[in-house]
């Protein structure tokens, strides 16, 4: 720990050498690349054609809103999907915190393989994800629910909330944890009030994404859910039959909505507490 | 006096990956209450080992610890009835200074106002009354220490362990917060058990020393003894400077088989009458003294402290006698290794 902030600190660079023009460039145009359909897809929601996309738009109006908003399987998928987010999310958390305080500090034999093994889902393509639990299910006789889509989430949102916090627990001091004891804290009071005080953005911020990753997902979904429609696949079915377009888009605009919000917050909440760590 | 610590035939054995390593072998040791007593040694001694076996944190292989009496070998941290500063002062970054310091009253339930007003009290005794409303990363390395020391002292503990509490400290910061400890540990009559590396910190404060090599404790004794009379060699190079001589040579000069003899005991004479003679061979000024190596054909290199402003100083590559009082030269059995 440095004892003079103010030396130690970072040279702060305040002129960077300038990027070449084509780099600058090309760096545009891939941003152009990735965002110009997302903003295709906002505008076309104002369409006031209904059957085919047509650029421009004839005519701009918000009445798909209203259409939108009325159709009721609307609210029902946006429903189900906010329901299997946030369980997804809530097992993901323990389950995330619980593995990174085992795999955190401790070494023991197999410990690297279970490593692997936890981040694997992400990694792992979302068929290969949705088909093994689909085999699964099916060897094991349990029907296809509102259970299964969460279990099916679950796998991959417990990666992202363990690397957070994997992260955070390697960073935190030993030393804090046996300070706690040493002033007479048992283990369920040093819990309590240094390791989760500790993880708390972390997790958070794990749990967000976790959130947002559940909320959109068709993959893994279409291979474990029975009747229900979550809100991608509802959107995907809609896709096929071109009936009043730009309801669909409307749609897409509230899963930008959801799914950017919590991005943009776990984004933020781990880069501010990197900032307070390394000051 | 009442004993406070007591480690009986203490070992501790790690294990890893087919390795295995005695950090702390065979250790009895009694602390006095009261007193203040210093584990030194080079780092990987053991000295560290034998403090967090005392606090908890590590626990012995074999051997008994008992604190005040009561056996805690096996007993976690929070069952103990001692306090540790640590050498990273591990204050809780999320916390205020107020809270750090009231932690230990917080988690044994005492209420808001009074834990409060302790901590703020106890932040008064180490000079920080302004600092509670802070953060850990708002102070300075010396006000860390000295939070660090509030927040173990606050539950008032029979035992304080500090763990090299002054390693990360600048030299002036050092000697400062070393007189403080002292003058704090005489007030409050608390049994301080301190962890260093660093010879002369160890030296300055302490009652009793207690010198490890190798998981072994050396040599249990007062400053003065170690420095006059070290039991071993090992002891004898570690503490200050030492010339150790051994072998037919030495029986012949000093008449005995080994023998220690420290740089400021041994005095310039004539080349010619004195018992030993050789080259000055380099010389360094130390500010309060002169250190001169003087190549001898009996014995190698001798070192030599001479005084400032005292006799003229020997040039490079000049013969000089040596001599010495016969009652300063000390007896060594050979080491452990």
């Amino acid at each position: 720990m440095p004892s003079n902030p103010i030396s130690s600190a970072p040279v702060r660079v305040s002129k960077a050498p300038g990027a070449s023009l084509g780099l600058k460039i090309s760096t545009w145009a891939v941003v152009a690349f990735l965002h110009i359909p997302l903003a295709l897809i906002i505008l076309y929601a104002f369409s006031a054609e209904d059957k085919t996309y047509v650029f421009p738009p004839p005519g701009l109006t918000t009445k798909w809103f209203a259409v939108a908003l009325g159709r009721e399987e609307v609210w029902a998928a946006l429903l189900l999907s906010v329901k299997v987010a946030l369980w997804a999310t809530g097992i993901a958390m323990v389950l995330g915190t619980l593995a990174a305080a085992a795999l955190a500090r401790t070494q023991f034999f197999g410990r690297e393989a279970i490593n692997v093994l936890l981040i694997l889902p992400i990694a792992l393509p979302g068929i290969l994800t949705g088909i093994a639990l689909r085999s699964g299910y099916h060897t094991l006789e349990i029907p296809f629910s509102f259970w299964t889509i969460v279990i099916g989430h679950a796998t991959f949102c417990v990666v992202v909330v363990y690397n957070n916090a994997v992260a955070r627990l390697r960073r935190m001091s030993p030393t804090l944890i046996e300070a706690s004891m040493d002033l007479g804290a048992n283990l369920f009071q040093t819990l309590r009030y240094i390791i989760l005080p500790q993880l708390g953005s972390a997790l958070l911020a794990g749990g967000l994404l976790a959130f947002a990753l559940s909320f959109d997902e068709v993959i893994v979904t279409t291979f474990t859910a029975g009747q229900q429609t979550t809100l991608p696949i509802w959107m995907l079915q809609e896709l096929v039959r071109p009936r009043q377009r730009p309801v669909t888009n409307v749609v897409a605009v509230f899963v930008i909505a959801l799914t950017a919000i919590p991005i943009l917050l776990a984004y933020w909440l781990t880069r501010a507490d990197e900032d307070s760590q390394t000051r | 006096m009442s004993i406070a610590v007591a480690l009986h035939d203490v070992s501790c054995v790690f294990h890893s990956q087919n390795m295995t390593v005695r950090a702390v072998d065979g250790v009895s040791l009694n602390i006095a209450e009261g007193e203040f007593f210093t584990l030194l040694g080079p780092s990987g001694s053991g000295k560290t080992t034998c403090l967090r076996m005392i606090g908890g944190f590590t626990l012995p292989s074999t051997g008994s610890i008992q604190i005040y009496g009561e056996e805690v070998s096996q007993r976690p941290p929070y069952e103990r009835p001692v306090n540790t500063v640590f050498q990273d002062y591990a204050l809780f970054p999320h916390m205020s200074i107020l809270d750090n310091v009231a932690y230990g009253l917080m988690v044994k339930g005492v209420d808001r106002t009074t834990r409060e007003k302790k901590a703020a009290s106890m932040l008064e005794l180490v000079q920080l009354p302004e600092m509670g409303k802070r953060r850990p990363v708002q102070l300075s390395g010396g006000q860390r220490q000295r939070v660090a020391l509030a927040r173990a002292l606050v539950n008032e503990p029979r035992v304080l362990l500090l763990d090299e509490p002054l390693g990360a400290l600048d030299l002036k910061l050092r000697e400062q917060m070393q007189s403080e400890l002292k003058s704090l540990q005489r007030k409050l009559g608390i049994t301080f058990v301190f962890v260093t590396h660093d010879q002369h910190e160890a030296l300055s404060m302490s009652d009793r020393v207690g010198v490890f090599n190798k998981g072994r404790l050396e040599q249990v004794a007062t400053a003065t003894e170690l420095y006059n009379r070290p039991t071993s060699e090992f002891v004898a190079q570690f503490i200050g400077t030492a010339n150790v001589f051994s072998g037919e040579q030495c029986a012949k000069v000093f008449g005995f088989k080994r023998a220690m003899l420290r740089p400021e005991q041994i005095t310039l004479a004539d080349a010619a009458t004195a018992p030993l003679s050789g080259a000055v061979q380099e010389i360094q000024y130390f500010g309060s003294f002169w250190r001169a190596r003087v190549g001898t054909a009996a014995l190698g290199e001798v070192v030599v402290d001479l005084p400032v402003g005292g006799a003229a100083l020997p040039v490079l590559g000049q013969q000089v006698g040596l001599t010495w009082s016969a009652s300063l030269v000390h007896t060594l059995s050979p080491s452990a290794d």
